[in-house]
């Protein structure tokens, strides 16, 4: 048997060849832009006691934008890759600049992408929802019927299971984008499942869901039946308006606290069963490997994390002096009680003050005052969860999982404040001495 | 629903846990949005396989009929042996590694080392592959590729025809690979620790000496392995 393949063979053999070399042009698309902006000198006719050059002419009016854009100078908040991470363009993800962002809600435009076949761009016309398996009656919804039904809406982060994920085995990734920027919090609109299930009814040994996507990787995973009534939603809306392409356009699932996999985009199947599917997103991939050689399944749950998000490598420090040091908390159980800041590494702790509103599988904004003498410390964020669960260090988790899990990293993150201002992603010893 | 009626509900309150836990409520106000869908609709869409094999489409394929459907339409990513090209996934092999750690070794998940049901395998190709032509493969295509998968992780015979009646039947070797989340798996500090922490604060790794693996420098990472997935 030949391996030889005749590349003229066919109309699919060329569809295939395009398909490659736009691989192999993502690949060779690798450099992105620096993580650390220069200081710009300010232009000084611009400066007091000047009248500078926008108090002195008439701006674009009214007209100028249907719908408004950051500002130009604002060019660096985008999402960002890491083009040798995965094989193709199409299947990886790309990370939230949680460096440039304020509060807790995340801009539409940045939430962090994850597609395992592209980004399908839907008709919301072409598009349909059925719910079939173990139900009373089956239904196939359309968009609009969504949006005539009962709705809710609330705030919840979204983080990939492998959010982290690079850094099991050592500090790795130079920057809080991509340590952490797998993760987005948005204010969701969409129809409870439960509602839904109320119209198709359920039949008694109805035990588990299976989402489907829309897109060419029909992606699908198992529910379990008490999670989907409890807080599962159907969106279409996230921020006020309707889901972006990139976040299921137009409708996506949102599964409170679990891992983002789940969250199954382009929605357009919801089957009923008796029993779990075991698909390959469930069996093959999201499942946590350990030293013993055997694997966490169905390990669905986001537990507690933190991240301290300035500064970090991203916004290093500019001279001693007053800092308001911040970052972000979430837990897929529940609400953020508390989260503890530490300067030298984790030996002395300091609470941190948590910024309304607080609430449940939500980003938590927190804040702690710092002046900074300028010589070099080491800061470290722990969250703790109304479950009393407490973010464990690196050295705590590795003791358990290993380095070979990929997914659930939910480690503290540790970064190294240099004399120069800069910041170092730094793994610790951390054993206890 | 239909196991525990309304007034049942009301006199035990396990019965009305196990209709929390697993139905709807029963008296919802029929909205009259939507439309049945037809069998036909239904059955379009519905492809998903079980590992029980529901699902399982009629047709049927071998390895030997899989290797040249193979070759044309999935080697390309996946080696001619399944060893995977560059990023793209390994199929094959990686028996006995699933213990390895790095950086002494590294586990290797592949369908015949990993995967737990034969039953994935044919709904993920029948579903989402060949990758940039999903849904694309007739079922005996889809059994004639799933043998020869199994065939290079030596789980069935070349000439070994599958169907919907043998498929869901095939034992994976790590059928009992899995434990049920078992989290919070690390110990909780009952009161965490605020002042003269005993932590060895050592500095062990620095990700600025991690050569090309942060975007904006245009290495590629050496000597590291950071394989998310794809």
């Amino acid at each position: 048997m030949s391996h030889e393949r005749d590349p003229k063979r066919d109309g699919l053999a060329v569809a295939r060849r395009r398909f490659l070399s736009a691989v192999a042009a993502s690949g060779a698309a690798a450099g992105l832009t620096g993580l650390v902006r220069p200081a710009q000198a300010a232009n000084p006719d611009n400066l007091p006691p000047n009248e500078p050059e926008w108090a002195r002419v008439l701006g674009p009016g009214v007209d100028d934008r249907g719908y408004g854009l950051p500002s130009i100078y604002e060019k660096h908040v985008k999402r960002r890759w890491v083009p040798w991470l995965t094989a193709s363009s199409e299947s990886t993800v790309n990370f939230t600049p949680l460096q440039d962002l304020h509060g807790f809600v995340t801009p539409n435009g940045v939430c962090f992408e994850r597609h395992h076949s592209g980004r399908a761009e839907i008709d919301p016309e072409d598009h349909r929802l059925i719910i079939h398996g173990l139900v009373d009656k089956p239904l196939m919804f359309t968009v609009e019927d969504l949006k005539r039904m009962p709705s809710e809406s609330h705030f919840y982060f979204c983080e990939c299971a492998a959010n982290s994920g690079m850094e099991w085995r050592n500090a790795q990734l130079n920057g809080v984008q991509f340590t952490h920027g797998m993760v987005h919090c948005v204010h969701w609109t969409g129809v409870p499942l439960r509602v839904l299930f109320e119209q198709t009814g359920l039949k008694p040994n109805a035990k588990w869901v299976l989402a489907e996507g829309a897109d060419g990787a029909a992606m699908t995973r198992s529910i379990p039946m008490e999670k989907a009534l409890d807080d599962c939603l159907v969106a279409y809306a996230q921020n006020g308006e309707a889901l972006r392409p990139e976040q299921g356009y137009p409708i996506r699932l949102v599964v409170p606290g679990f891992e983002a996999n789940m969250w199954v985009k382009w929605l357009r199947r919801l089957e009923v069963g008796d029993q779990a599917w075991y698909h390959r997103e469930e069996t093959s991939k999201y499942t946590d490997l350990l030293p013993s050689g055997k694997a966490y399944i169905f390990s669905w749950v986001m537990e507690a994390k933190s991240v301290i998000t300035f500064p970090c490598p991203e916004k290093p420090l500019n001279g001693p002096g007053y800092y308001s040091v911040r970052g972000l908390a979430w837990s897929g159980r529940g609400r953020i009680t508390r989260v503890d800041v530490s300067f030298d590494g984790g030996r002395n702790w300091q609470t941190a003050k948590l910024q309304d509103p607080v609430y449940p599988k939500c980003l938590t904004r927190f804040e702690i005052p710092w002046r900074w003498n300028g010589e070099r410390a080491l800061l470290v964020s722990r969250a703790i969860d109304e479950t009393g669960y407490v973010q464990p260090t690196m050295y705590e988790l590795q003791k358990v999982r290993g380095v070979e899990s990929v997914y659930h990293n939910n480690g503290q993150q540790v970064w190294e404040v240099k004399p120069s201002g800069e910041v170092e992603n730094v793994r610790l010893r951390y054993v206890n001495a | 629903m239909s196991v525990c009626a309304t007034s049942m509900r009301k006199l035990f309150a396990g019965c009305a846990l196990l209709v929390l836990a697993q139905a709807a409520p029963a008296a919802a106000e029929d909205l009259g949005l939507g439309v049945v869908p037809t069998p036909e609709q239904i059955a379009g869409w519905d492809k998903d396989i079980r590992p029980d094999g529901v699902g399982l489409p009629d047709g049927s394929g071998t390895a030997e009929e899989g290797e040249p459907l193979y070759l044309e339409k999935c080697a390309y990513c996946h080696g001619d042996f399944g060893e995977g090209v560059g990023r793209w996934p390994v199929l094959a092999g990686g028996f006995d590694t699933l213990s390895e750690q790095w950086p002494e070794g590294r586990p290797e998940k592949t369908v015949g080392s990993y995967w737990p049901y034969s039953s994935t395998l044919f709904d993920y190709i029948w579903r989402a592959m060949p990758f940039p032509e999903p849904k694309s493969l007739t079922p005996d295509e889809v059994y004639a590729i799933s043998a020869y998968i199994l065939y290079l992780n030596d789980l069935v015979e070349y000439d070994q025809r599958l169907d919907k009646t043998n498929f869901a039947q095939i034992e994976m070797p790590n059928r009992d690979g899995f434990i049920m989340d078992p989290r919070p798996d690390v110990p909780i500090p009952e009161k965490p620790c605020m002042k003269d922490c005993p932590v060895d604060t050592t500095v062990i790794g620095r990700a600025g000496q991690v050569e090309g693996a942060t975007p904006g420098e245009d290495v590629q990472p050496a000597g590291i392995e950071m394989y998310l997935g794809e």
